[in-house]
């Protein structure tokens, strides 16, 4: 299309779409175009059920080239959904692409208004508001940036492990930041893993280990992402490394040094095993920890915390790994891409009162349990209560801080089989009676049915329907010194009081507790559950809304260790498809400053989060420089003489768009 | 050749105008000498009934200063566009509402109420108004009526061209005549004064700081201004960068913070919202308490930023059709 047609007299072409019965059930369609036809500009106004579908395309594409239109209006869905596939239609038609403008009658009118009368007059006002915006449409061109090509993996769990072990064999240069002193996460922590009981660490430790040598990973362990710039392709990270107080590259994680501690005993909580044991102040947080090296917990060391400790623990490390004077330290990365795999928290088993967490010290949570049955755990995979006894009878108590109103309404997915998983082990280590009280079992993966008919065969009971409660209160003599598990077993209709010597409390998993500090750090959403959120829950499952950060395992949303893996390797998959492409293509939303029109203020200076603005003082006024605009849009708004302007978002396109809007309602 | 015909006329203004003609000096006797004054009410004896009295278009350029607040000034200036060929909006007043413009914060009733019942000094007991006709003994007496509210006079008549100031500096006046004379005006609707800001013109501009940053606003009293460098850089409300130039930054040279008075620039809409904008851009802090503290040297925002605006302002009130 030659130039003297794109900027002749603007010719609108209007397209209504019905989005199949989405739009078109709340929205009286042929009223929207008998107005749209009304409004100036407009050439032809259609409509049809899918505009986004190859036939809809073509209806725009075939009136460019047949009507001469040189502008268009599409009046459908947000433009997260399709713009870009609207603006290629355009572009394919021999338009500027940029001469297309998107009104969003579908998010923003019919899955949002009741009254249908109300909803076709709010399209009609937005359909005049993209009227009369796209007729101040300039033809603009996309900036091509490029991309650095190291990634960042966030969370050194097993989804931040596989990632990072993926982008590393693909040859890319990974940093992985694990917030804890040790990668691993929660698989870190399990014995078995259901539904093929095969050893976590035995499939887990060697992932660690390859993590730790991988020529192409850096591993930032105890640290976390304390601030993210840039956008995609060109993101500066800085990450906070805490101070261990033990010299990494120096240490070789012999436990001279937790020998030697002034501390005989562990005194200190070991939040590795649960609280199940105790650690000295210099420790390792488990025997396969990797980085393996030890740290020093500052809030429990005598000498962090007076100064007046005779440090044995320096005295015996033969390569003076110790160092009492570390400080935190900051470390600056460029990355292209992000892959966010922070996990999740399980319940506090404490917000249920009624089962007793934190008051029959024969109650526990699964992840306890977990540790309990662990080879290398506190009892050495002993399944003991905490008078060291062997329990006879355990009762599980499924969804506890899940499919609860009261609590979280989501089913947390990996429950139902983890405890099939203790049942199992716990009956076969102490040949115990096990009891399952579970609402619903929800086994739907590979092999999960098969575990649980495993289990019906082995013995084990199950009683369907919600706990009510764990009681000390006993009424037979058969209950006499053991915990009262109560419950109504729906399926034969009565109440039963189930007497145990241990209770499991099956914990859902949750958000963790500062999600929401994450995803404003990352600029990404969360759903107020604080699951991070997918670009879209079918198509874009791994994508974030901020383009170049990925999302991967449970931090999006409940997970097994199966779909965990397969989550990661699709978020590798779209972070080498963004740095191996090589360069993004950006808005062409930058800011502009029109020399003639600019005093020389200096008032934008100051504002520009991207120091894209200099003042040139032959001239006397500022310049932008488009390759560090972001169009953000900041410099524009401060601009006290309007001689700062934005493309695509010029102060005449937003007035048009309002006065669209305003003119009509 | 005859001379062409020239008319002047004041609305609601203070009279500065009247003063800024005469601020030409003795450049004003080429201005007599090249076009014939026809109508001066401030300095002429003329009548209405002398511009009644005159053909459509027979007046070449009417310069009307003031805004618009009475029946009386809305005739006088639907009569003068009849008979003028161009009509000029003659500073801050009949372009954007100026000081009297202020008036639109409050009502009319509430204006009357406080004038003739309110004030400690009224003694009103039968709460005489004013009344547009009143009967008396040898007849009718007429008093024009108040407005609603004050418009602009662009708001009230089309207007050709706009001269801003407060008054309109003497050189912008003298270029505007020299164009009317060598029949050089810009495109109708333009407003006849550089579209640049202020800074573009000031003598302290070169000592701006790279980055405009200012923690605490102050008043003129407050502190003892630093004669050479920028105003605003040492936290005085200095409006320069939201205001169009074409006075020489006279304020600023007088060691005074720029109020605004020659409006805003031709591609922003709403001076004082622009305005605002661009104060609250300059100010370095980020607490909630910070704010509210660096702006304390801004009592009065909305008489501040819309000094001279009030009625043009696109967020105040629609006016009564």
């Amino acid at each position: 299309m030659s130039e003297t047609m794109q900027s002749a007299e603007p010719r609108v072409g209007v397209y209504v779409c019905h989005c199949g019965i989405n739009i078109a059930a709340k929205v009286d369609i042929a009223a929207v175009v008998e107005f749209a036809k009304t409004l100036p500009y407009v050439i032809v106004v259609r409509d049809y059920k899918f505009m986004c579908s190859d036939p809809g395309q073509e209806l725009l594409q075939q009136d460019i080239k047949e009507l001469g239109l040189n502008r268009i209006v599409v009046a459908s869905c947000s433009p997260l959904m399709h713009e870009a596939t609207f603006r290629h239609a355009t572009e394919a038609a021999g338009l500027n692409q940029f001469y297309f403008q998107m009104a969003n009658i579908r998010e923003h009118v019919s899955w949002v208004t009741a009254d249908k009368a109300l909803a076709t007059r709010k399209s009609q006002a937005l359909v005049s508001a993209a009227v009369r915006r796209v007729v101040l449409n300039e033809p603009l061109e996309h900036q091509k940036v490029p991309v650095k090509p190291n990634v960042l993996v966030v969370g050194g769990g097993i989804a931040g492990i596989h990632a990072a072990l993926t982008l590393a064999n693909a040859g890319k240069q990974v940093t992985l930041v694990e917030r804890e002193p040790t990668i691993g996460g929660h698989m870190a922590k399990f014995d078995k893993t259901f539904p093929t009981l095969d050893c976590a660490a035995c499939i887990l430790t060697p992932k660690m280990s390859m993590v730790r040598s991988h020529p192409n990973i850096t591993m930032l362990t105890y640290a976390e992402v304390v601030g993210v710039e840039g956008y995609v392709g060109n993101f500066t990270v800085k990450v906070k490394k805490k101070a261990r107080y033990v010299h990494e590259e120096l240490c070789v994680g012999c436990n001279e040094c937790v020998e030697a501690c002034v501390y005989k005993e562990g005194r200190f909580t070991d939040t590795f095993n649960e609280g199940l044991s105790k650690r000295k102040p210099v420790y390792m947080p488990f025997p396969q920890a990797t980085p393996s090296v030890v740290l020093i917990d500052p809030e429990s060391c005598i000498e962090l915390k007076t100064g007046k400790c005779k440090k044995q623990c320096a005295t015996a490390c033969t390569r003076n790994a110790i160092d009492f004077t570390m400080t935190d330290e900051i470390v600056a990365l460029e990355v292209g891409a992000i892959i966010i795999a922070t996990g999740f928290q399980t319940f506090d088993a404490t917000r249920i009162p009624q089962y007793g967490y934190g008051k029959f010290p024969n109650v526990y949570t699964s992840l306890e349990v977990e540790r309990l049955v662990n080879a290398s755990g506190p009892t050495g995979g002993e399944v003991q209560l905490r008078d060291g006894s062997t329990p006879k009878r355990v009762g599980i108590i499924h969804c506890v801080g899940s499919r609860d109103e009261k609590t979280n309404r989501h089913c947390s997915r990996v429950c139902c089989m983890y405890s099939l998983k203790l049942a199992h082990l716990i009956h076969e280590r102490t040949d115990a009676e096990v009891y399952n009280l579970y609402i619903d079992m929800r086994t739907p993966g590979k092999g999960y049915e098969e575990f649980y008919d495993k289990l019906l065969k082995e013995g084990v009971n199950f009683i369907r329907g919600r706990a009510a409660e764990v009681t000390d209160w006993t009424v037979t003599p058969e209950e006499e010194g053991k915990l009262v598990i109560r419950a109504e077993d729906t399926l034969i209709g009565v109440v039963r009081r189930i007497p145990v010597d241990m209770v499991v409390l099956s914990v859902g998993l949750e958000a963790h507790a500062d999600a929401d500090e994450v995803r404003r750090l990352f600029n990404i959403s969360c759903s107020k559950e604080g699951w991070f959120l997918e670009r879209h829950p079918k198509l874009a499952p791994v994508s974030t809304f901020t383009d170049g950060i990925f999302i991967a395992g449970a931090c999006q949303g409940p997970k097994d260790i199966p779909d965990t893996v397969a989550q990661a390797g699709a978020a590798v998959a779209e972070a080498l498809a963004l740095v191996d492409r090589g360069f993004v293509e950006l808005e062409p939303n930058t800011a502009f400053i029109t020399k003639e029109l600019c005093s020389g203020c200096h008032t934008c200076i100051a504002m520009c989060p991207f120091s894209a603005i200099r003042y040139n003082k032959e001239a006397g006024v500022a310049e932008i420089n488009p390759a560090l605009c972001k169009g953000c849009g900041t410099c524009v708004a401060a601009c006290p003489s309007g001689a700062a302007q934005q493309h695509l978002f010029t102060d005449e396109q937003i007035f048009q768009e309002i006065e669209g809007v305003l003119n009509y309602v | 050749m005859t001379k062409p015909k020239v008319g002047f006329y004041w609305c609601a203004s203070c009279g500065g105008c009247e003063e800024a003609v005469v601020d030409l000096h003795e450049a004003i006797l080429d201005v007599v000498a090249a076009v014939d004054i026809v109508f001066w009410p401030c300095a002429m004896d003329f009548k209405r009934t002398d511009v009644e009295a005159m053909a459509d278009g027979e007046l070449a350029v009417c310069f009307i200063n003031g805004a618009v607040r009475t029946s009386e000034q809305f005739e006088m200036v639907e009569l003068l566009r009849r008979k003028a060929g161009v009509v000029i909006a003659f500073g801050a007043c009949a372009q954007s509402g100026g000081i009297p413009g202020l008036a639109n914060f409050t009502s009319k009733a509430a204006i009357l109420a406080n004038v003739y019942e309110d004030t400690r000094t009224t003694v009103n007991p039968h709460k005489t108004y004013p009344q547009a006709t009143v009967q008396v003994p040898e007849g009718t007496l007429t008093l024009p009526v108040l407005d609603e509210t004050v418009r602009a006079l662009g708001q009230a008549i089309p207007v050709d061209y706009y001269l801003p100031g407060c008054p309109p500096p003497a050189k912008l006046i003298a270029d505007a005549v020299g164009a009317i004379l060598a029949g050089t005006l810009p495109a109708p609707g333009s407003v006849l004064a550089p579209n640049v800001g202020v800074c573009h013109e000031c003598t302290r501009k070169e000592t701006k700081p790279e980055k405009m940053l200012v923690t605490q606003f102050k008043r003129p009293h407050q502190v003892l201004i630093d004669p050479a460098q920028c105003l605003l850089a040492q936290g005085l409300v200095c409006l320069g960068p939201d205001t169009r130039s074409g006075c020489g930054a006279a304020c600023p040279a007088g060691n005074m913070p720029c109020t605004g008075c020659l409006g805003a620039l031709d591609q922003v809409r709403d001076f004082g919202a622009k305005a605002l904008s661009g104060l609250a851009s300059v100010l370095d802090a980020g607490e909630d308490a910070a704010i509210d503290a660096g702006l304390a040297g801004v009592p009065d925002p909305a008489g501040t930023f819309y000094r001279y605006s009030l009625p043009a302002s696109e967020l105040f009130a629609k006016l009564p059709e």
